[in-house]
């Protein structure tokens, strides 16, 4: 039954993925995300599901590979130095057509970088990051709600497209806590993958074999063949890219059609922009906010509607603006597009607002 | 005359080499199966390369993981599906070279799998480099003067995990019938502890590959039987 209750990010990341049906999870300790290992390593057996934790992210993304493989709905979580490890994994879901999830609690900085809030792996998470020609759909929450909503939502898109769909949450939402409604319970419907997942075969012939394979040769599987009614997998992989960006941009436009400047920002920062759009407001200065839900796909839809924008501006918190170019190709480069972050901390609304009117000049 | 059936769900599409071990193994798997009557709940997850293709012949349910990565990919399945039988199966070059902070950590944790370690001293497919389990002064690809043994060692499987919590670990060859005999026995073995829930089980098997060893299938045979034994010596080490 659906619940009201107060929860840390993390902790509500952890207990929607059970909620949306998932029973089988493999991490390992990383800041900040490691309150979801923790969680679930009681959760998930109260739930009668498979906890592991895994010698390493290379480890705990293949454990997933082989678990979403069955049909089975699987998730893996970690942070920027992890989630570098998982991009081999992650590769393979995206070229063998598998769903999984994978939870990114973003920090700081390449390397080690360090532990506090950040949204560091942007172009990691939009760019596909691993060997080969794949992108996955990158979800951004910016509420302790919305954390839950999207992990949902999340499963749901990857059993639609076959695919690895990561969400791109970061320190600042995953530690805080927000009141939260929790949803009722679903059942995973390993079913409806019949057709294409490692179950067993019983009728013992070539044909009824599935075969979960990482080449592009995918074709000679005659069951993927017939079911998806292509002949040849780079038309298939084309066709599915383009209805994933036709289909599923998600975003909230705040206060976009008079606005002459215009924020962008995702995740803990566009509660800032947000915050930052109503202090301008207040002091007659036309400002307004996108914020992308999609970070991949990106939401250049958003951009058709603030047509009185002069300058956009993101705001984010890592060194080189990583959203900018993804604004600069949604506006056509038309108008400018500027950024101001910081490295430890989402930039004050009074220097985002200097910083823009300095645009505008 | 007595004429030995073809296991089911086998077909004649394994891609392998003039005495190349891979067929016979698959071979092994799919009578075993068969015997213990599992052969329709079996998953068989592949490394890339030669023991993948070659496991086309044997129309199970199949996932190719990352190479060095079937055995958590293994571990997935079992996790996700318990009901279903899972060999993970893996060439010497993927389970002790890339592979083996997987195969470490299963052994220890005793996850409930088979694993299947196709051990022919040299990566096969990318063109006979040297492993791990390449012999000491083996020529390969990559050690054409042979192998500087006293630099790059040689790896036993049961020095690695024989004291981890293994429930099964074996190995056999394919030197002659009562060789591949021996090799079944093992495989039926660490099949069985799955069925029953028993734990970790490891059967390698030494396997003559004549196009990277550059030498006749019968040559090939008798290397893996002289010299290859000498290092990785035939038996059952843990069994539990």
């Amino acid at each position: 039954m659906a619940e009201r209750v107060l929860m840390k990010g993390n902790e509500a990341l952890a207990e929607a993925a059970l909620r949306a049906g998932c029973r089988f999870y493999s991490g390992y300790p990383i800041t900040p995300q490691t309150e979801i290992l923790e969680y679930l390593s009681t959760r998930m057996p109260e739930v009668g599901g498979f906890f592991i934790q895994a010698e390493s992210e290379l480890c705990g993304i293949n454990m997933v590979f082989g678990a979403a493989a069955t049909g089975a709905r699987a998730f893996t979580t970690s942070s920027g130095p992890g989630y570098s490890l998982k991009q081999e994994g992650i590769s393979y879901l995206a070229g063998s057509d598998l769903p999984a999830v994978i939870i990114d609690v973003m920090r700081i900085g390449s390397a080690l970088g360090d532990i506090f809030m950040g949204q560091g792996d942007y172009w990691q998470l939009t760019r596909g990051g691993g060997h080969g020609d794949y992108r996955t759909i990158v979800l951004a929450p910016n509420s302790v709600q919305e954390n839950v909503d999207i992990v949902q939502l999340a499963f749901d898109l990857a059993d639609k497209y076959l695919h690895p769909v990561i969400i791109a949450s970061d320190a600042g939402i995953g530690q805080m806590m927000e009141p939260v409604e929790l949803p009722d319970f679903v059942e995973e419907d390993r079913s409806k993958h019949d057709w294409w997942r490692a179950k067993g075969n019983t009728a013992g012939d070539a044909k009824n074999t599935h075969k979960i394979s990482n080449v592009y040769y995918k074709m000679w599987d005659p069951n993927f063949c017939e079911q998806i009614g292509y002949t040849d997998y780079p038309t298939y992989l084309k066709d599915k890219y383009k209805a994933i960006e036709e289909n599923e941009q998600r975003w909230e436009s705040y206060m976009t059609e008079d606005a002459e400047a215009v924020l962008v920002a995702y995740g803990s920062s566009s509660r800032v922009a947000k915050e930052t759009v109503n202090i301008a407001r207040a002091q007659g200065f036309k400002l307004g906010m996108i914020r992308p839900i999609t970070l991949w796909p990106f939401p250049v839809k958003a951009f058709e509607e603030a047509k009185a924008a002069k300058v956009f501006c993101t705001v984010e918190v890592n060194i080189l603006g990583q959203m900018k170019d993804d604004v600069e190709a949604a506006v056509k480069h038309r108008v400018p597009v500027g950024f101001v972050g910081d490295f430890f901390e989402v930039p004050d609304s009074d220097r985002i607002i200097e910083y823009v009117k300095e645009m505008l000049k | 005359m007595y004429v030995k059936k073809l296991p089911e769900y086998m077909n004649f599409a394994a891609p392998s080499c003039q005495g190349c071990g891979h067929g016979l193994i698959i071979r092994l798997m799919a009578e075993v199966c068969e015997e213990l009557g599992v052969t329709g709940k079996t998953i068989l997850v592949r490394d890339v390369a030669c023991g993948g293709s070659a496991s086309g012949a044997w129309n199970v349910d199949s996932i190719t993981a990352a190479h060095g990565r079937p055995i958590p990919v293994a571990n997935g399945v079992k996790g996700a599906s318990p009901e279903n039988i899972v060999i993970a199966h893996i060439g010497d070059g993927a389970a002790y070279s890339i592979g083996s902070a997987e195969l470490v950590h299963a052994a220890l944790r005793g996850d409930n799998i088979t694993v299947i370690v196709v051990n022919n001293t040299v990566y096969g497919m990318t063109g006979g480099q040297m492993s791990p389990a390449t012999l000491p002064a083996e020529k390969t690809a990559s050690s054409p003067k042979g192998k500087d043994a006293d630099r790059y060692g040689v790896l036993n499987v049961v020095d690695l995990i024989g004291n981890l919590n293994c429930t099964y670990l074996a190995r056999g060859e394919l030197y002659d019938v009562p060789a591949i005999n021996k090799s079944k026995a093992m495989i039926k073995k660490a099949i069985q502890n799955q069925i029953d829930g028993k734990g970790f089980s490891l059967v390698e098997i030494l396997s003559p590959c004549p196009t990277n060893l550059h030498m006749t299938p019968l040559k090939t045979k008798e290397f893996m039987h002289e010299e290859a034994t000498k290092f990785f010596p035939l038996g059952e080490f843990v069994d539990k």
